[in-house]
């Protein structure tokens, strides 16, 4: 006979769903799982994974839909364990689907208020799990932990008062007995911060404040008291390495975001990469890709941790693609800058130092007038996960080739209430476009390029079948991770902005990406 | 609709619009809110916070839509007037002073974890069983005359999703638990250890579905009357945390 969920399950999970901090950290150990919102803790959205392949990718057909009632944006990137798939879906859902079927096991609804203070419509990243607790995080900024495996409530924590402009859209991160997670409300002024909470009893354990307070080293790099409405939130997901226990979190722009007199300085820690103490919260290191950012360009993308080798010598690297157009490799034990350059068209700055710091050009930036500049505030990347495979060594990140007209505008401080300081007109003289872009992780070089039609909002996840699967509009595609080329594609019929994961259920391999208002699974035939 | 759409609305409150509120409730509400919205299949109304309506606009909306992924659904025959007198009244509702619930919760908490062992079938914050309902703030969905009778003759109300079910599949296996989900060619169920199991039903030899019929054993003549009234007044203090 043919049973769905537990043929394949090791007889020792039988019993209970369960899910300790060492599955997370061995999750190769378990590749058909899915069990952090990128795999696993590198970062990297990489599967082991290869019964689908280049060979037989061009066969793969859906094999469950699941839809939501909703019209806000779909983003979740689905969690799965033994069978059972979790997920967020708007406006405030957890749902656990089985994973054969797509039918529900449970779902789980939070009530929220109805003046929310959201940029970007009520959505949701994902959710963590650690033991039989899912974790998630709610556009009204509580942390919310449920049964896994009846979706009642088992704790409520606020994180802090929407009321202000902040909320929660990222995927929470389960590191040992602690749940991490970020905050966004980066256009109201916030001050950001990054929480670690106690997993069993939702008390907060630490917070980091990403901005310093007064007297701390690093306020100094603000203006007056700019500081208190600086923004430098956390939205999108980090990574741990359990090896020196370090955790790397991104943050978002400095507030207000183009109107940057009022705020004079660095704007630490805007726009940087954080190495924390998952314990205490304590910061090991920082960052900054741009200094006293005036486009927009968050730094909150998930960062990658791949080892390489650099002029000859073995690197352990932490790579992303910034969403300020210079691709970044750092030294993650040190945070030091080891290499970097343009992937994308830029022209706000003329390269970056030795020390990794961007050199601005004059004039390049925001005025009243309008001043055109590459990238765009959507960034040459954004938010949506890159990908990094270990069998091709390369890095892959969905460009966006598009420029647009920076203005500056009045920045007055109101609590709640929208803190911009201006904004972006499109630039129809050039046409956009996007690409798949493949990339040396120590250097940054292209090695190959897949061009889109138009620039992309949606993920990539590379496979050990050698595909690297991405979206671009309504299309869903898989592509060559060698070569660039184009194996298979599936028109979803509704925009996709979310990023693909595989998991493996009762012997058989499946690809996930949510697009328009429906969650789509694949598998071959 | 005007409900949906606004975010701070202003209830009708005289008094012939809370007589007719209490018409409207009567009709569309009662059956499982209880004639005087002291709960029973739903929650109990008698409360001055109702957690998924936090503010009027809210509430209205539950009224006009109902709460999708629960019982309760939307009330399609009241017009938008109506719809306010209703809501006008059930926020009365909350504002009468409520008779205590008899008995000592704190020896109700011995109970359930001693003799009545509940704990082992029934999850409060994370701390019991799967194979019933979660109690965490079931003082907040259930009224004290529903609870008893739950307690002493469990078979007078099952739940919504507590549906048991016996299945043998066609190479022999014998699974027994609560129906989670169903259509025409899967079941989904899940067992005492809270472990969820799928079946396409072509696999399956034999389903016994056991309606009517509650896993839970009846407590009548297990406890004494002061054991089952503390259990009660226990169970009622199980609030949400605000």
């Amino acid at each position: 006979m043919r049973t769905l969920a537990w043929l394949f399950i090791p007889a020792v999970l039988l019993a209970q769903l369960n899910v300790p901090f060492e599955r997370i950290r061995d999750a190769d150990k378990e590749p058909g799982n899915w069990l952090t919102y990128s795999r696993d803790y590198s970062g990297q959205r990489y599967s082991p994974l290869d019964q689908i392949n280049t060979a037989n990718v061009a066969k793969l057909r859906v094999a469950w839909v699941h839809q939501v009632n909703e019209l806000d944006g779909f983003e979740t990137s689905p969690i799965v364990v033994d069978g059972t798939m979790f997920i967020s879906e708007p406006p405030n859902m957890v749902k656990a689907l089985d994973a054969g079927t797509g039918r529900t096991l449970w779902s789980y609804r939070k009530d929220i208020p109805s003046d929310l203070r959201l940029c970007c419509g009520k959505v949701n990243r994902g959710v963590a799990i650690l033991g039989n607790t899912v974790y998630y995080g709610s556009t009204d900024a509580h942390l919310i932990a449920l049964d896994a495996r009846t979706g009642a409530l088992r704790w409520d924590t606020p994180m802090a008062d929407y009321k202000l402009g902040y909320s929660s859209t990222g995927a929470p991160l389960a590191v040992k007995d602690k749940i991490v997670i970020g905050m966004a409300g980066g256009e109201y002024g916030v001050r950001g911060f990054i929480d670690g909470y106690d997993a069993k009893t939702g008390k907060r354990a630490w917070r980091f404040n990403t901005i310093p307070s007064k007297g701390e080293p690093g306020n100094e790099t603000w203006d007056g008291e700019s500081w208190k409405t600086g923004s430098a939130t956390s939205w999108v997901t980090g990574v741990y390495e359990p090896e020196t226990n370090t955790l790397y979190w991104g943050t978002g722009n400095p507030g207000p975001d183009w109107n940057g007199d009022v705020r004079g300085g660095d704007n630490l820690y805007s726009d940087s990469l954080i190495a924390l103490d998952p314990d205490t919260g304590l910061k090991k290191w920082h960052f900054q890709y741009t200094p006293h950012d005036q486009n927009d360009w968050d730094s909150t993308q998930t960062p990658i941790l791949a080892n390489g080798t650099y002029q000859g010598q073995p690197r352990k690297m932490v790579v992303l693609a910034n969403r300020n157009g210079f691709y970044y490799a750092l030294d993650r034990t040190t945070g030091k800058f080891i290499a970097g350059r343009p992937y994308v068209k830029q022209t706000w700055a003329s390269g970056l130092d030795e020390s990794g710091r961007p050199m601005r050009l004059p004039n390049a930036v925001p005025s009243v007038g309008g001043t055109l500049l590459w990238p765009s505030l959507d960034g040459g990347s954004n938010w949506y996960s890159s990908t990094f495979s270990p069998k091709t060594d390369l890095y892959y990140v969905n460009a966006k080739e598009l420029g647009a007209i920076y203005h500056k505008g009045d920045a007055e401080y109101k609590a709640g209430a929208l803190f911009n300081g201006g904004g972006q007109r499109d630039y129809d003289g050039e046409e956009p476009y996007g690409a798949v872009r493949a990339l040396e992780v120590a250097t940054g070089q292209l090695r190959w390029e897949y061009k889109l039609f138009s620039p992309s909002h949606a993920g990539l996840m590379s496979t050990a079948g050698g595909l690297v699967f991405g979206s671009n509009s309504t299309s869903f595609f898989a592509l060559d991770a060698q070569k660039g080329d184009l194996l298979w594609r599936f028109e979803g019929g509704g925009n996709i902005d979310a990023n693909p994961i595989t998991f493996m259920n009762a012997g058989k391999q499946y690809v996930v990406i949510a697009s328009g208002h429906a969650l789509f699974v694949f598998a071959v035939d | 609709m005007a409900a949906v759409t606004e975010t701070k609305v202003k209830l009708p409150n005289s008094r012939a619009d809370l007589a007719a509120g209490e018409k409207l409730f009567s009709v569309h509400c009662a059956l499982c809110h209880g004639p005087k919205g002291e709960g029973g299949r739903g929650p109990m109304l008698t409360q001055a916070k109702l957690s998924h309506a936090p503010d009027d606009a809210a509430l209205l909306k539950v009224i006009e839509e109902g709460i999708r992924g629960t019982e309760m659904p939307g009330a399609g025959a009241m017009s938008d007037h109506e719809m306010r007198q209703t809501a006008a009244y059930v926020r009365s509702l909350g504002k009468v002073s409520l008779k205590p619930v008899p008995g000592n919760p704190a020896h109700g908490a011995e109970v359930y974890r001693g003799k009545g062992n509940c704990g082992t079938c029934h999850s409060i914050h994370g701390d019991g069983g799967v194979s019933g309902p979660d109690l965490a703030d079931i003082g907040s969905r259930r009224s004290a005359g529903y609870l008893r009778e739950s307690i002493v003759d469990p078979q007078a109300a099952v739940p919504e999703g507590y549906l048991l079910v016996a299945l043998v599949t066609k190479n022999g296996q014998n699974l027994t638990g609560v129906r989670v989900n169903e259509d025409s060619f899967s079941i989904q169920i899940r067992d005492d250890s809270g472990r969820s199991y799928s079946f396409w039903k072509t696999d399956i030899a034999k389903v016994d579905k056991q309606r009517g019929k509650s896993p839970m054993p009846s407590y009548k003549g297990q406890l004494s009357d002061d054991e089952l009234t503390d259990l009660v007044a226990y169970l009622a203090s199980l609030k949400e945390e605000k």
